[in-house]
């Protein structure tokens, strides 16, 4: 996979992944616009610029390991998948239909590159536990990225995760919490108040890096700056708007789990086509 | 009359675990806090890089061994049948067995005869809560001998299963010797006056109610139905055909056990009553195994009654 290093040529192809995370919820009439767009500067620069795999050879050794913790956010890994070369970009808009590999929350079993299946919340951490673990155990060099979304933490057993991963120092793992501040129900600081979050993070022993979610260049250094972190595992804390690069999608938390109209989809369509051109 | 051998059906997993932990590098056993009581720590001692203790954390436990099984390892998690079964139900039905991941679930602790601990450590749903989840295999071994024989066979087995453990020292009612096959019951003796499945230690009890039935000249056939998913069809209408009605004994709820596994396939293939001597939809209780037993319908002496009462009807 020939990685993607220009910050201008980064930027445009997380717009071209929001274009097509919206166009297959659209599509498909249901699915979870907000958590998407959010984790999509990070996704992205994980797909193309940071992680090493084959979509040839989904099952390779020393590929990196990438579990979509926030199962929800299943159109940004489908769009992501599908533009590094895993499947056909047609097939996004068989999401969430009878006998598509593109399940409402992703299933590992149908998709090739969907590592395990998730969708039932505060899972993924504890599953690149075991997986970062082998890695140690099996001697390979691979790292294993986690995307969480930030209610997701309400979990208590993400913090049993937290927990033995720095139990067992676990330095190849790296957890990316997508601090949109937003749940289904509101406010995560009124839902089930997280803050202060980092101190969290900091008293279960790991080491933390606050970025913007959004900043090219701040998430292309947290990623180098986990490559350095010894016997500690990494949590990058990035604040993101919920629904960002959609003006009417932003900090809403009613585009949680909805699909835009005809209309809001032209909307949508055309303010991220304006930044693909520009 | 063979020697008895009464010996705890963990050590037959116990033993089992050193052997694996020998022949096949990728084993790992997995426990929460519990290793001491479920055996695990022989393992442990012999093979430290390879026993992961996660502390009490369950859930935790369960998808770190489905972590580890994605990467090749044959994860075995272990630690009482109530708490994985019940608290990390979630993570067995939407990590392990949706994705359909090669995570070994050893319950220990299954049934009331657990004892003074109490009806919050008697697994009691255990078999139901399994059963039901797709690509789940689920087996209940009778003594020690089976229990290693078992844990073999589901090391060897690609994909999910759950394996269900006793607490007490019991009998063994099978040998070195005997045949083990998941999905095939064992057919423990042939009488012509009737047929009792039973899943598990309470085998025990059976026999020894078998014992006392010989004295009585009744002469039942008694299987012995470990497997219990896949559920062997053909041994189960083959006895309904036989006798026309068939009698289930477990440690377990009714609703959802072995028998009514059995039922389940009845209905569909060779309707036939079946009586069940279970738990009914009551929790466990703290007393000593074999009071508790005998308090339940269990012990040899109430199954017996039971089994002349059935086949006066």
């Amino acid at each position: 996979m020939e990685k993607i290093t220009e910050i201008a040529l980064l930027k445009k192809k997380a717009e071209e992944i929001r274009y097509d995370i919206v166009g297959m919820i659209a599509e498909a009439g249901s699915g979870h616009p907000g958590g998407s767009l959010s984790g999509a500067d990070i996704g992205t620069i994980l797909f193309f610029n940071e992680m090493n795999f084959n979509p040839d050879k989904p099952d390779w050794d020393d590929r990196d390991r990438f579990i979509l913790s926030k199962g929800h956010a299943a159109p940004l890994l489908y769009a992501l998948l599908a533009n590094a070369g895993y499947f056909e970009r047609s097939e996004l808009k068989s999401l969430r239909k009878y006998k598509s590999r593109l399940q409402g929350h992703p299933a590992s079993y149908m998709l090739p590159g969907v590592e395990v299946s998730t969708g039932s919340l505060g899972q993924g951490l504890s599953i690149s536990c075991g997986i970062a673990l082998a890695g140690k155990l099996n001697n390979k060099d691979f790292r294993v990225y986690t995307l969480l979304g930030d209610g997701e933490l309400d979990e208590g057993q993400v913090w049993e995760a937290a927990m033995f991963a720095s139990h067992k120092k676990l330095d190849n793992l790296c957890a990316i919490v997508d601090r949109n501040r937003l749940q289904i129900d509101g406010d995560t600081e009124k839902v089930m108040v997280l803050e202060p979050l980092q101190a969290k993070w900091d008293a279960f022993g790991w080491h933390i890096i606050l970025i913007d979610g959004h900043n090219i260049s701040e998430i292309l250094s947290a990623f180098k700056e986990f490559h350095t972190v010894k016997d500690k595992p990494t949590v990058i804390l990035a604040r993101t708007v919920k629904g960002k690069g959609v003006s009417f999608m932003e900090n809403k938390a009613g585009w949680h789990g909805k699909a835009p109209n005809k209309d809001e989809l032209k909307l949508a369509l055309k303010e991220i086509k304006a930044r693909m051109d520009a | 009359m063979k020697t008895q051998d009464i010996r705890p059906i963990r050590d037959g997993y116990g033993n089992a675990l050193l052997k694996l932990g020998e022949i096949n590098p990728n084993v790992l056993v997995l426990d929460a806090d519990l290793s001491t009581s479920t055996r695990t720590n022989w393992f442990a001692e012999k093979f430290p890089k390879r026993f992961i203790d996660v502390g009490i954390a369950e859930q935790n436990m369960v998808d770190i061994a489905a972590g580890l099984s994605l990467e090749g390892k044959i994860p075995f998690v272990t630690t009482y049948g109530v708490f994985v079964c019940g608290r990390a139900f979630d993570q067995l039905r939407n990590t392990v067995c949706y994705s359909q991941l090669n995570v070994k679930v050893v319950g220990s602790h299954g049934g009331i005869s657990v004892g003074a601990d109490g009806g919050s450590h008697q697994a009691i749903e255990d078999i139901a809560l399994m059963r039901i989840l797709p690509h789940m295999t689920v087996v209940v071994p009778c003594d020690h001998f089976q229990a290693y024989k078992a844990t073999m066979k589901i090391a060897e087995l690609k994909g999910p299963a759950y394996l269900r453990l006793a607490r007490e020292a019991t009998e063994a009612i099978t040998d070195e010797n005997s045949n083990f096959e998941i999905g095939k019951a064992q057919i423990i003796t042939e009488g012509d006056d009737c047929a009792i499945f039973f899943a598990g230690t309470i085998g025990a009890e059976v026999m020894k109610a078998f014992e006392l039935l010989h004295d009585k000249n009744i002469f039942p056939t008694i299987i012995n139905m470990h497997t219990i998913k896949p559920i062997d069809k053909e041994c189960i209408i083959k006895y309904a055909k036989k006798f026309g009605k068939l009698m289930t004994v477990e440690e377990h709820l009714q609703a959802g056990g072995l028998g009514s596994a059995i039922a389940e396939v009845l209905v569909e293939e060779y309707p036939a009553k079946v009586k069940m001597l279970a738990i009914y939809d009551r929790f466990g209780e703290s007393g000593q195994p074999d009071v508790l037993l005998d308090a339940f319908g269990l012990s040899a002496e109430k199954i017996c009654v039971q089994v002349e009462d059935y086949i006066k009807e």
